[in-house]
Protein backbone atom coordinates (compact mmCIF):
# COMPACT_ATOMS: atom_id res chain seq x y z
CA UNK A 1 0.00 0.00 0.00
CA UNK A 2 1.65 3.25 -1.08
CA UNK A 3 1.99 5.89 1.64
CA UNK A 4 0.91 9.47 0.93
CA UNK A 5 1.96 12.77 2.40
CA UNK A 6 -1.52 12.93 3.92
CA UNK A 7 -0.82 9.70 5.83
CA UNK A 8 2.35 11.22 7.25
CA UNK A 9 0.51 14.39 8.25
CA UNK A 10 -2.34 12.43 9.85
CA UNK A 11 0.11 10.17 11.72
CA UNK A 12 2.14 13.13 12.97
CA UNK A 13 -1.08 14.70 14.28
CA UNK A 14 -1.95 11.48 16.12
CA UNK A 15 1.59 11.32 17.53
CA UNK A 16 1.67 15.04 18.46
CA UNK A 17 4.90 15.58 16.56
CA UNK A 18 5.29 18.73 14.47
CA UNK A 19 7.11 18.05 11.19
CA UNK A 20 8.62 20.48 8.71
CA UNK A 21 7.85 20.08 5.00
CA UNK A 22 11.37 18.70 4.52
CA UNK A 23 10.84 16.11 7.25
CA UNK A 24 7.51 15.06 5.75
CA UNK A 25 9.18 14.29 2.43
CA UNK A 26 12.10 12.52 4.11
CA UNK A 27 9.93 10.34 6.36
CA UNK A 28 7.49 9.57 3.55
CA UNK A 29 10.27 7.95 1.53
CA UNK A 30 11.89 6.20 4.49
CA UNK A 31 8.68 4.86 6.02
CA UNK A 32 7.55 3.65 2.63
CA UNK A 33 10.68 1.53 2.20
CA UNK A 34 10.44 0.23 5.79
CA UNK A 35 6.76 -0.69 5.36
CA UNK A 36 7.57 -2.38 2.08
CA UNK A 37 10.17 -4.49 3.89
CA UNK A 38 7.65 -5.29 6.64
CA UNK A 39 5.16 -6.59 4.07
CA UNK A 40 7.36 -9.67 4.08
CA UNK A 41 5.19 -10.82 6.98
CA UNK A 42 2.31 -11.38 4.56
CA UNK A 43 4.17 -14.47 3.32
CA UNK A 44 3.34 -16.08 6.67
CA UNK A 45 0.14 -18.00 7.22
CA UNK A 46 -0.94 -16.97 10.71
CA UNK A 47 -4.56 -18.15 10.55
CA UNK A 48 -4.45 -20.36 13.63
CA UNK A 49 -1.65 -18.57 15.48
CA UNK A 50 -2.36 -16.73 18.71
CA UNK A 51 -0.82 -13.26 19.04
CA UNK A 52 1.85 -12.85 21.72
CA UNK A 53 1.81 -9.68 23.79
CA UNK A 54 4.27 -10.90 26.35
CA UNK A 55 6.82 -13.71 26.66
CA UNK A 56 6.09 -14.39 30.31
CA UNK A 57 2.95 -16.16 31.47
CA UNK A 58 2.27 -13.52 34.07
CA UNK A 59 -1.12 -13.35 35.74
CA UNK A 60 -2.19 -10.25 37.59
CA UNK A 61 0.60 -9.17 39.90
CA UNK A 62 -0.85 -7.99 43.20
CA UNK A 63 0.76 -6.38 46.19
CA UNK A 64 -0.49 -5.28 49.58
CA UNK A 65 -2.00 -1.82 49.59
CA UNK A 66 0.41 -0.31 52.08
CA UNK A 67 1.25 3.34 52.51
CA UNK A 68 4.87 4.06 51.66
CA UNK A 69 6.75 7.31 51.29
CA UNK A 70 6.83 8.68 47.74
CA UNK A 71 9.31 11.04 46.17
CA UNK A 72 9.42 14.59 47.40
CA UNK A 73 6.90 16.84 45.60
CA UNK A 74 9.18 19.87 45.26
CA UNK A 75 11.94 17.74 43.82
CA UNK A 76 9.56 16.47 41.16
CA UNK A 77 8.10 19.89 40.42
CA UNK A 78 11.57 21.39 40.11
CA UNK A 79 12.09 19.28 36.98
CA UNK A 80 9.07 20.88 35.28
CA UNK A 81 9.64 23.55 32.64
CA UNK A 82 7.01 25.70 34.39
CA UNK A 83 5.35 25.42 37.81
CA UNK A 84 3.18 27.59 40.02
CA UNK A 85 1.76 27.15 43.53
CA UNK A 86 2.71 23.49 43.70
CA UNK A 87 1.25 22.60 40.29
CA UNK A 88 2.56 22.01 36.78
CA UNK A 89 1.81 25.08 34.68
CA UNK A 90 0.48 24.50 31.15
CA UNK A 91 -1.04 26.73 28.44
CA UNK A 92 -4.84 27.18 28.62
CA UNK A 93 -6.52 23.81 28.03
CA UNK A 94 -9.78 25.34 26.78
CA UNK A 95 -9.13 27.81 24.02
CA UNK B 1 41.87 0.42 34.38
CA UNK B 2 42.86 -2.73 32.55
CA UNK B 3 41.96 -4.95 35.48
CA UNK B 4 39.08 -7.34 35.86
CA UNK B 5 37.00 -7.29 39.05
CA UNK B 6 38.90 -10.22 40.49
CA UNK B 7 42.38 -8.81 39.87
CA UNK B 8 41.36 -5.37 41.15
CA UNK B 9 39.95 -6.88 44.33
CA UNK B 10 43.15 -8.88 44.86
CA UNK B 11 45.08 -5.61 44.72
CA UNK B 12 42.71 -4.08 47.25
CA UNK B 13 43.03 -7.03 49.62
CA UNK B 14 46.83 -7.09 49.41
CA UNK B 15 46.80 -3.29 49.98
CA UNK B 16 48.78 -2.77 46.79
CA UNK B 17 46.33 -0.03 45.92
CA UNK B 18 43.69 1.92 47.85
CA UNK B 19 40.19 2.55 46.52
CA UNK B 20 40.87 6.29 46.49
CA UNK B 21 44.00 5.80 44.37
CA UNK B 22 42.13 3.52 42.01
CA UNK B 23 39.26 5.97 41.54
CA UNK B 24 41.67 8.91 41.07
CA UNK B 25 43.40 6.85 38.43
CA UNK B 26 40.07 6.09 36.73
CA UNK B 27 39.20 9.79 36.37
CA UNK B 28 42.71 10.60 35.14
CA UNK B 29 42.36 7.89 32.49
CA UNK B 30 38.97 9.26 31.47
CA UNK B 31 40.44 12.76 31.17
CA UNK B 32 43.20 11.35 28.94
CA UNK B 33 41.07 9.10 26.75
CA UNK B 34 37.53 10.33 26.62
CA UNK B 35 38.17 13.28 24.34
CA UNK B 36 38.91 10.57 21.72
CA UNK B 37 36.40 7.93 22.79
CA UNK B 38 33.45 10.08 23.91
CA UNK B 39 31.98 7.33 26.05
CA UNK B 40 30.73 9.56 28.87
CA UNK B 41 28.01 12.19 29.04
CA UNK B 42 28.40 12.96 32.75
CA UNK B 43 30.99 12.18 35.41
CA UNK B 44 30.48 11.64 39.12
CA UNK B 45 33.96 12.52 40.36
CA UNK B 46 33.40 14.19 43.73
CA UNK B 47 30.83 11.65 44.92
CA UNK B 48 32.95 8.74 43.63
CA UNK B 49 36.01 9.87 45.59
CA UNK B 50 33.94 10.30 48.74
CA UNK B 51 32.53 6.82 48.23
CA UNK B 52 36.06 5.46 47.72
CA UNK B 53 37.17 7.02 51.02
CA UNK B 54 34.22 5.42 52.78
CA UNK B 55 35.15 2.01 51.37
CA UNK B 56 38.82 2.41 52.35
CA UNK B 57 37.74 3.27 55.90
CA UNK B 58 35.46 0.25 56.04
CA UNK B 59 38.28 -1.94 54.80
CA UNK B 60 40.74 -0.48 57.32
CA UNK B 61 38.30 -1.23 60.13
CA UNK B 62 37.88 -4.77 58.90
CA UNK B 63 34.15 -4.29 58.22
CA UNK B 64 32.46 -6.52 55.67
CA UNK B 65 32.40 -5.18 52.12
CA UNK B 66 30.05 -5.73 49.19
CA UNK B 67 30.73 -8.01 46.23
CA UNK B 68 31.74 -5.05 44.06
CA UNK B 69 33.59 -3.06 46.70
CA UNK B 70 35.54 -0.27 45.02
CA UNK B 71 34.82 -1.48 41.50
CA UNK B 72 34.38 1.42 39.03
CA UNK B 73 31.30 1.03 36.85
CA UNK B 74 29.78 3.10 34.03
CA UNK B 75 25.99 3.39 33.69
CA UNK B 76 24.07 3.86 30.46
CA UNK B 77 22.33 7.21 30.52
CA UNK B 78 18.82 5.78 30.29
CA UNK B 79 19.09 4.52 33.88
CA UNK B 80 17.93 6.85 36.64
CA UNK B 81 20.60 8.13 39.00
CA UNK B 82 20.25 10.64 41.82
CA UNK B 83 22.87 13.37 41.60
CA UNK B 84 23.65 13.02 37.88
CA UNK B 85 21.53 13.99 34.89
CA UNK B 86 19.59 11.26 33.06
CA UNK B 87 19.21 12.40 29.45
CA UNK B 88 18.75 9.30 27.26
CA UNK B 89 21.03 11.27 24.89
CA UNK B 90 17.98 13.36 24.00
CA UNK B 91 17.50 17.10 23.83
CA UNK B 92 14.02 16.54 25.26
CA UNK B 93 15.55 15.34 28.58
CA UNK B 94 18.67 17.52 28.61
CA UNK B 95 19.55 18.38 32.21
CA UNK B 96 16.86 16.14 33.71
CA UNK B 97 17.68 15.14 37.31
CA UNK B 98 15.88 12.04 38.46
CA UNK B 99 14.48 12.15 42.00
CA UNK B 100 15.19 8.42 42.46
CA UNK B 101 17.69 5.70 41.58
CA UNK B 102 16.95 2.76 39.30
CA UNK B 103 16.73 -0.51 41.25
CA UNK B 104 19.92 -1.76 39.55
CA UNK B 105 21.73 1.38 40.71
CA UNK B 106 20.54 0.80 44.29
CA UNK B 107 21.76 -2.79 44.06
CA UNK B 108 25.19 -1.69 42.85
CA UNK B 109 25.48 0.81 45.69
CA UNK B 110 24.46 -1.86 48.19
CA UNK B 111 27.44 -3.93 46.98
CA UNK B 112 29.80 -0.93 47.30
CA UNK B 113 30.36 -0.44 43.55
CA UNK B 114 31.48 3.04 42.51
CA UNK B 115 29.36 4.75 39.90
CA UNK B 116 31.79 6.70 37.77
CA UNK B 117 29.43 8.35 35.30
CA UNK B 118 26.71 8.12 32.69
CA UNK B 119 27.44 6.85 29.21
CA UNK B 120 26.36 7.79 25.73
CA UNK B 121 23.65 5.95 23.78
CA UNK B 122 21.52 6.29 20.70
CA UNK B 123 18.68 8.64 21.65
CA UNK B 124 16.22 6.68 23.83
CA UNK B 125 18.23 3.53 22.97
CA UNK B 126 17.02 3.66 19.37
CA UNK B 127 19.90 2.77 17.11
CA UNK B 128 22.85 0.50 16.48
CA UNK B 129 25.81 2.90 16.46
CA UNK B 130 25.36 5.72 19.06
CA UNK B 131 25.24 8.08 16.09
CA UNK B 132 21.64 8.94 17.03
CA UNK B 133 22.83 10.59 20.27
CA UNK B 134 21.90 14.29 20.47
CA UNK B 135 25.34 14.81 22.05
CA UNK B 136 27.54 13.23 19.35
CA UNK B 137 28.68 9.68 18.58
CA UNK B 138 31.03 7.56 20.70
CA UNK B 139 34.12 6.06 19.02
CA UNK B 140 35.21 2.47 18.75
CA UNK B 141 38.49 2.04 20.68
CA UNK B 142 39.77 -0.43 18.05
CA UNK B 143 39.48 2.23 15.34
CA UNK B 144 38.10 5.62 16.27
CA UNK B 145 36.76 6.18 12.74
CA UNK B 146 34.37 3.31 13.35
CA UNK B 147 31.09 3.02 15.27
CA UNK B 148 31.16 1.27 18.64
CA UNK B 149 27.74 -0.22 17.92
CA UNK B 150 24.67 0.65 19.88
CA UNK B 151 22.58 1.57 21.46
CA UNK B 152 24.65 1.00 24.64
CA UNK B 153 27.80 2.12 22.79
CA UNK B 154 29.11 4.38 25.56
CA UNK B 155 29.19 1.62 28.18
CA UNK B 156 30.83 -0.80 25.71
CA UNK B 157 33.50 1.80 24.87
CA UNK B 158 34.16 2.68 28.52
CA UNK B 159 34.85 -1.01 29.28
CA UNK B 160 36.74 -1.79 26.04
CA UNK B 161 38.83 1.38 26.33
CA UNK B 162 39.79 0.46 29.91
CA UNK B 163 38.24 3.60 31.34
CA UNK B 164 36.26 1.48 33.83
CA UNK B 165 36.02 -2.18 34.89
CA UNK B 166 32.29 -2.79 34.42
CA UNK B 167 29.36 -1.23 32.59
CA UNK B 168 25.59 -1.46 32.52
CA UNK B 169 23.52 -1.25 29.37
CA UNK B 170 20.04 -2.07 28.18
CA UNK B 171 19.13 -4.42 25.36
CA UNK B 172 15.87 -4.15 23.40
CA UNK B 173 16.99 -5.71 20.11
CA UNK B 174 20.71 -6.26 20.65
CA UNK B 175 21.76 -2.99 22.28
CA UNK B 176 24.15 -4.72 24.70
CA UNK B 177 25.35 -7.65 22.59
CA UNK B 178 26.02 -5.82 19.31
CA UNK B 179 28.22 -3.07 20.85
CA UNK B 180 29.98 -5.73 22.97
CA UNK B 181 30.74 -7.55 19.72
CA UNK B 182 31.96 -4.41 17.92
CA UNK B 183 34.15 -3.36 20.88
CA UNK B 184 35.55 -6.79 21.78
CA UNK B 185 34.10 -7.12 25.28
CA UNK B 186 31.57 -9.37 27.02
CA UNK B 187 27.94 -8.20 27.02
CA UNK B 188 24.90 -10.04 28.25
CA UNK B 189 21.14 -9.69 27.92
CA UNK B 190 19.46 -11.66 30.70
CA UNK B 191 16.10 -13.44 30.36
CA UNK B 192 13.13 -11.10 30.15
CA UNK B 193 12.00 -10.69 33.77
CA UNK B 194 15.34 -11.55 35.38
CA UNK B 195 16.41 -7.97 36.17
CA UNK B 196 14.15 -5.20 37.45
CA UNK B 197 13.58 -2.39 34.97
CA UNK B 198 12.40 0.08 37.62
CA UNK B 199 14.21 3.30 36.74
CA UNK B 200 15.11 2.24 33.20
CA UNK B 201 13.57 4.74 30.80
CA UNK B 202 11.10 2.62 28.83
CA UNK B 203 11.59 2.11 25.09
CA UNK B 204 9.75 -1.14 24.22
CA UNK B 205 8.45 -2.66 27.43
CA UNK B 206 7.90 -6.21 26.16
CA UNK B 207 11.55 -6.38 25.02
CA UNK B 208 13.76 -4.18 27.25
CA UNK B 209 16.24 -5.81 29.67
CA UNK B 210 19.19 -4.39 31.61
CA UNK B 211 22.48 -6.30 31.50
CA UNK B 212 26.24 -6.24 32.12
CA UNK B 213 29.34 -5.28 30.12
CA UNK B 214 32.67 -6.66 31.31
CA UNK B 215 36.17 -7.69 30.28
CA UNK B 216 35.55 -11.37 30.95
CA UNK B 217 32.73 -13.84 31.52
CA UNK B 218 33.32 -14.22 35.26
CA UNK B 219 32.77 -10.48 35.78
CA UNK B 220 29.57 -10.60 33.71
CA UNK B 221 28.36 -13.46 35.92
CA UNK B 222 29.19 -11.48 39.05
CA UNK B 223 27.47 -8.30 37.87
CA UNK B 224 24.40 -10.26 36.76
CA UNK B 225 24.29 -11.91 40.18
CA UNK B 226 24.22 -8.46 41.80
CA UNK B 227 21.47 -6.93 39.64
CA UNK B 228 19.12 -9.93 39.29
CA UNK B 229 16.01 -10.69 41.26
CA UNK B 230 12.38 -9.87 41.92
CA UNK B 231 11.56 -6.23 42.61
CA UNK B 232 8.14 -5.13 43.89
CA UNK B 233 8.61 -1.93 41.83
CA UNK B 234 8.64 -3.87 38.53
CA UNK B 235 5.66 -6.17 38.06
CA UNK B 236 7.41 -7.90 35.14
CA UNK B 237 10.40 -8.97 37.26
CA UNK B 238 10.04 -12.63 38.00
CA UNK B 239 9.95 -14.22 41.43
CA UNK B 240 12.70 -16.78 40.86
CA UNK B 241 15.71 -16.84 43.13
CA UNK B 242 18.69 -16.12 40.83
CA UNK B 243 21.50 -18.65 41.27
CA UNK B 244 25.02 -17.62 42.22
CA UNK B 245 26.22 -17.44 38.64
CA UNK B 246 29.89 -17.18 39.60
CA UNK B 247 29.69 -20.60 41.29
CA UNK B 248 28.29 -22.19 38.16
CA UNK B 249 30.69 -21.03 35.48
CA UNK B 250 33.45 -23.60 36.01
CA UNK B 251 31.30 -26.54 34.91
CA UNK B 252 32.60 -26.70 31.35
CA UNK B 253 30.80 -27.80 28.20
CA UNK B 254 31.52 -31.52 28.06
CA UNK B 255 28.41 -33.21 26.69
CA UNK B 256 26.55 -29.92 26.28
CA UNK B 257 24.46 -29.84 23.10
CA UNK B 258 24.99 -26.69 21.06
CA UNK B 259 22.96 -25.97 17.94
CA UNK B 260 24.07 -23.76 15.09
CA UNK B 261 21.08 -22.41 13.14
CA UNK B 262 21.61 -22.62 9.41
CA UNK B 263 19.51 -19.45 8.87
CA UNK B 264 22.27 -17.39 10.52
CA UNK B 265 24.81 -18.00 7.78
CA UNK B 266 23.00 -16.11 5.09
CA UNK B 267 24.19 -13.80 2.37
CA UNK B 268 25.49 -10.55 3.87
CA UNK B 269 27.46 -12.25 6.62
CA UNK B 270 31.08 -11.18 6.32
CA UNK B 271 33.29 -14.15 5.27
CA UNK B 272 35.75 -13.30 8.04
CA UNK B 273 32.93 -13.41 10.62
CA UNK B 274 31.92 -16.81 9.21
CA UNK B 275 35.50 -18.00 9.50
CA UNK B 276 35.78 -16.93 13.16
CA UNK B 277 32.51 -18.67 13.98
CA UNK B 278 33.68 -21.82 12.22
CA UNK B 279 36.88 -21.76 14.30
CA UNK B 280 34.76 -21.26 17.40
CA UNK B 281 32.70 -24.33 16.57
CA UNK B 282 35.96 -26.31 16.33
CA UNK B 283 37.02 -25.07 19.76
CA UNK B 284 33.72 -26.19 21.27
CA UNK B 285 34.06 -29.61 19.66
CA UNK B 286 37.52 -29.96 21.15
CA UNK B 287 36.09 -28.99 24.53
CA UNK B 288 33.65 -31.88 24.29
CA UNK B 289 30.44 -30.12 23.29
CA UNK B 290 28.09 -31.83 20.83
CA UNK B 291 27.66 -29.47 17.89
CA UNK B 292 24.79 -29.83 15.46
CA UNK B 293 23.04 -27.85 12.77
CA UNK B 294 19.54 -26.74 13.72
CA UNK B 295 16.82 -24.70 12.05
CA UNK B 296 15.01 -21.57 13.21
CA UNK B 297 12.79 -21.21 10.16
CA UNK B 298 11.22 -17.84 10.99
CA UNK B 299 14.54 -16.02 11.46
CA UNK B 300 14.07 -13.95 8.30
CA UNK B 301 10.92 -12.35 9.78
CA UNK B 302 12.53 -11.16 13.03
CA UNK B 303 13.46 -7.67 11.87
CA UNK B 304 10.03 -6.96 10.38
CA UNK B 305 8.31 -8.16 13.58
CA UNK B 306 10.69 -6.18 15.75
CA UNK B 307 10.30 -2.90 13.91
CA UNK B 308 6.53 -3.07 14.31
CA UNK B 309 6.40 -4.19 17.94
CA UNK B 310 9.27 -2.06 19.20
CA UNK B 311 8.06 1.10 17.44
CA UNK B 312 4.43 0.54 18.48
CA UNK B 313 5.47 0.22 22.12
CA UNK B 314 7.86 3.17 21.79
CA UNK B 315 5.15 5.41 20.34
CA UNK B 316 3.12 4.74 23.46
CA UNK B 317 5.98 4.92 25.98
CA UNK B 318 7.34 8.18 24.57
CA UNK B 319 3.94 9.92 24.73
CA UNK B 320 4.96 11.14 28.19
CA UNK B 321 7.50 13.62 26.80
CA UNK B 322 5.13 16.50 26.26
CA UNK B 323 6.86 19.47 27.89
CA UNK B 324 4.70 19.43 31.02
CA UNK B 325 6.30 17.45 33.84
CA UNK B 326 9.99 17.46 32.92
CA UNK B 327 12.48 18.18 30.21
CA UNK B 328 12.30 20.53 27.27
CA UNK B 329 9.32 22.73 26.40
CA UNK B 330 9.04 24.68 23.16
CA UNK B 331 8.90 28.43 23.76
CA UNK B 332 6.48 30.91 22.23
CA UNK B 333 2.82 31.71 22.70
CA UNK B 334 1.37 28.30 21.97
CA UNK B 335 -1.91 26.64 22.88
CA UNK B 336 -1.73 23.31 24.69
CA UNK B 337 -1.85 21.04 21.64
CA UNK B 338 0.60 23.14 19.66
CA UNK B 339 2.90 23.23 22.68
CA UNK B 340 2.90 19.42 22.71
CA UNK B 341 3.54 19.18 19.00
CA UNK B 342 6.28 21.81 18.88
CA UNK B 343 7.98 20.44 22.01
CA UNK B 344 8.12 16.95 20.54
CA UNK B 345 8.97 18.13 17.03
CA UNK B 346 11.93 20.16 18.36
CA UNK B 347 12.95 17.90 21.25
CA UNK B 348 13.17 14.50 19.53
CA UNK B 349 15.89 13.63 17.02
CA UNK B 350 15.24 12.14 13.55
CA UNK B 351 15.40 8.42 14.45
CA UNK B 352 13.07 8.82 17.43
CA UNK B 353 10.57 10.74 15.31
CA UNK B 354 10.83 8.11 12.58
CA UNK B 355 10.05 5.34 15.05
CA UNK B 356 7.23 7.22 16.77
CA UNK B 357 5.64 7.78 13.35
CA UNK B 358 6.09 4.16 12.31
CA UNK B 359 4.68 2.86 15.61
CA UNK B 360 1.77 5.28 15.57
CA UNK B 361 0.98 4.29 11.99
CA UNK B 362 1.15 0.56 12.82
CA UNK B 363 -1.30 1.03 15.69
CA UNK B 364 -3.67 3.42 13.91
CA UNK B 365 -7.21 2.56 12.97
CA UNK B 366 -7.36 0.47 9.81
CA UNK B 367 -3.75 -0.74 10.03
CA UNK B 368 -3.68 -2.40 13.46
CA UNK B 369 -4.61 -5.86 12.19
CA UNK B 370 -2.35 -5.71 9.16
CA UNK B 371 0.73 -4.64 11.08
CA UNK B 372 0.61 -4.92 14.87
CA UNK B 373 -1.59 -8.00 15.21
CA UNK B 374 0.23 -9.73 12.35
CA UNK B 375 3.56 -9.00 14.03
CA UNK B 376 2.33 -10.38 17.37
CA UNK B 377 1.31 -13.59 15.62
CA UNK B 378 4.64 -13.87 13.84
CA UNK B 379 6.32 -13.30 17.21
CA UNK B 380 4.54 -16.43 18.47
CA UNK B 381 6.03 -18.39 15.56
CA UNK B 382 9.53 -17.08 16.32
CA UNK B 383 9.19 -18.10 19.97
CA UNK B 384 7.94 -21.55 18.89
CA UNK B 385 11.05 -21.97 16.72
CA UNK B 386 13.19 -21.64 19.84
CA UNK B 387 10.92 -23.85 21.97
CA UNK B 388 11.36 -26.56 19.38
CA UNK B 389 15.11 -26.03 19.01
CA UNK B 390 15.62 -26.22 22.78
CA UNK B 391 14.01 -29.65 22.85
CA UNK B 392 17.04 -30.90 20.94
CA UNK B 393 19.88 -28.62 22.09
CA UNK B 394 20.90 -26.79 25.28
CA UNK B 395 22.32 -23.69 23.64
CA UNK B 396 22.25 -21.89 20.31
CA UNK B 397 25.47 -20.47 18.84
CA UNK B 398 25.50 -17.68 16.23
CA UNK B 399 27.55 -14.68 15.18
CA UNK B 400 26.45 -11.65 17.23
CA UNK B 401 26.46 -9.39 14.19
CA UNK B 402 26.86 -10.10 10.46
CA UNK B 403 29.84 -7.72 10.25
CA UNK B 404 32.53 -6.19 12.40
CA UNK B 405 32.29 -2.49 13.33
CA UNK B 406 31.18 -0.32 10.41
CA UNK B 407 32.46 3.17 9.75
CA UNK B 408 30.86 6.18 11.43
CA UNK B 409 28.46 7.72 8.92
CA UNK B 410 28.33 4.60 6.77
CA UNK B 411 24.70 3.76 7.53
CA UNK B 412 23.19 6.95 8.88
CA UNK B 413 21.34 7.86 5.66
CA UNK B 414 19.77 4.46 5.27
CA UNK B 415 17.70 3.52 8.35
CA UNK B 416 16.61 0.15 6.97
CA UNK B 417 20.21 -0.87 6.33
CA UNK B 418 21.06 0.18 9.91
CA UNK B 419 18.15 -1.94 11.22
CA UNK B 420 19.49 -4.98 9.37
CA UNK B 421 22.67 -4.94 11.49
CA UNK B 422 20.50 -6.24 14.37
CA UNK B 423 19.45 -9.32 12.40
CA UNK B 424 21.01 -11.90 14.77
CA UNK B 425 20.30 -10.27 18.13
CA UNK B 426 16.61 -9.38 17.82
CA UNK B 427 15.27 -12.94 18.10
CA UNK B 428 16.41 -13.30 21.73
CA UNK B 429 14.39 -10.22 22.70
CA UNK B 430 11.31 -11.36 20.79
CA UNK B 431 11.50 -14.78 22.48
CA UNK B 432 12.58 -13.36 25.87
CA UNK B 433 15.72 -15.51 26.05
CA UNK B 434 19.12 -14.88 27.68
CA UNK B 435 22.03 -14.17 25.34
CA UNK B 436 25.68 -13.27 25.63
CA UNK B 437 28.25 -11.86 23.22
CA UNK B 438 31.95 -12.49 23.73
CA UNK B 439 35.05 -11.96 21.59
CA UNK B 440 35.85 -14.88 19.27
CA UNK B 441 38.45 -13.49 16.87
CA UNK B 442 39.53 -10.55 14.75
CA UNK B 443 39.11 -9.66 11.10
CA UNK B 444 41.97 -8.62 8.79
CA UNK B 445 41.69 -4.99 9.90
CA UNK B 446 42.10 -6.07 13.51
CA UNK B 447 38.45 -5.49 14.47
CA UNK B 448 36.85 -7.85 16.99
CA UNK B 449 34.30 -10.49 15.99
CA UNK B 450 31.59 -11.48 18.47
CA UNK B 451 30.15 -14.88 19.25
CA UNK B 452 26.58 -15.07 20.51
CA UNK B 453 25.25 -17.84 22.75
CA UNK B 454 21.53 -18.06 23.50
CA UNK B 455 19.96 -20.23 26.18
CA UNK B 456 16.59 -21.33 27.49
CA UNK B 457 14.63 -18.80 29.53
CA UNK B 458 16.14 -18.39 33.04
CA UNK B 459 19.10 -20.61 32.19
CA UNK B 460 21.72 -17.86 32.22
CA UNK B 461 24.00 -20.27 34.08
CA UNK B 462 24.25 -22.57 31.06
CA UNK B 463 25.04 -19.61 28.80
CA UNK B 464 27.74 -18.34 31.16
CA UNK B 465 29.27 -21.81 31.62
CA UNK B 466 29.69 -22.29 27.89
CA UNK B 467 30.99 -18.75 27.41
CA UNK B 468 33.50 -19.18 30.23
CA UNK B 469 34.72 -22.52 28.88
CA UNK B 470 35.40 -20.93 25.48
CA UNK B 471 37.12 -17.95 27.04
CA UNK B 472 39.40 -20.21 29.10
CA UNK B 473 40.41 -22.05 25.93
CA UNK B 474 41.21 -18.90 23.91
CA UNK B 475 42.86 -15.53 24.45
CA UNK B 476 40.80 -13.16 22.28
CA UNK B 477 39.50 -11.40 25.39
CA UNK B 478 43.06 -10.55 26.42
CA UNK B 479 43.72 -8.47 23.30
CA UNK B 480 43.59 -4.73 23.93
CA UNK B 481 42.82 -1.89 21.50
CA UNK B 482 45.70 0.44 20.72
CA UNK B 483 43.74 3.51 19.73
CA UNK B 484 46.08 5.96 21.50
CA UNK B 485 49.04 5.24 19.27
CA UNK B 486 46.81 5.41 16.20
CA UNK B 487 45.27 8.75 17.12
CA UNK B 488 48.65 10.29 17.97
CA UNK B 489 50.27 8.94 14.80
Amino acid sequence: MPLSKKDIEYTSTLAHVQLSEKEKTLYLGQLESILKYIEKLNELDTTNVLPMDHVLDLENVFRKDEIKPSVNRDQVLNQAPKQQDGFFLVPPVIE
Amino acid sequence: MELSVQSLQEKYTSKEISTVDCIKDVFQTIRDKDSHLKAFLALNEAASLKEAERIDQKRAKGQSLGKLAGVPIAIKDNLMTIGMPTTCSSKILEGYMSPYNATVVEKLKAEDAIIIGKTNLDEFAMGSSTENSAFGASRNPWDITRAPGGSSGGSAVAVAGDEVVLGLGSDTGGSIRQPASFCGVVGMKPTYGRVSRYGLVAFASSLDQIGPFSKNVRDAALLLEVISGKDPMDATSVDKEPPLYTNAIEKGVKGVKIGVPKEYFIEGVDPEVKKSIKDTIDVYEKLGAHMSEITLPHTEYCIAVYYIIATAEASSNLARYDGVEYGYRASGKLGLKDMYKETRGQGFGPEVKRRILLGTYALSSGYYDAYYLKAQKARTLIKQDFDKAFEAVDLVLTPTSPTTAFRLGEKTDDPLNMYLSDVFTISANLAGLPGISLPCGFDKSGLPVGLQLLGRAFEESAVLEAAHAYEQATDHHKQKPKFETESSA
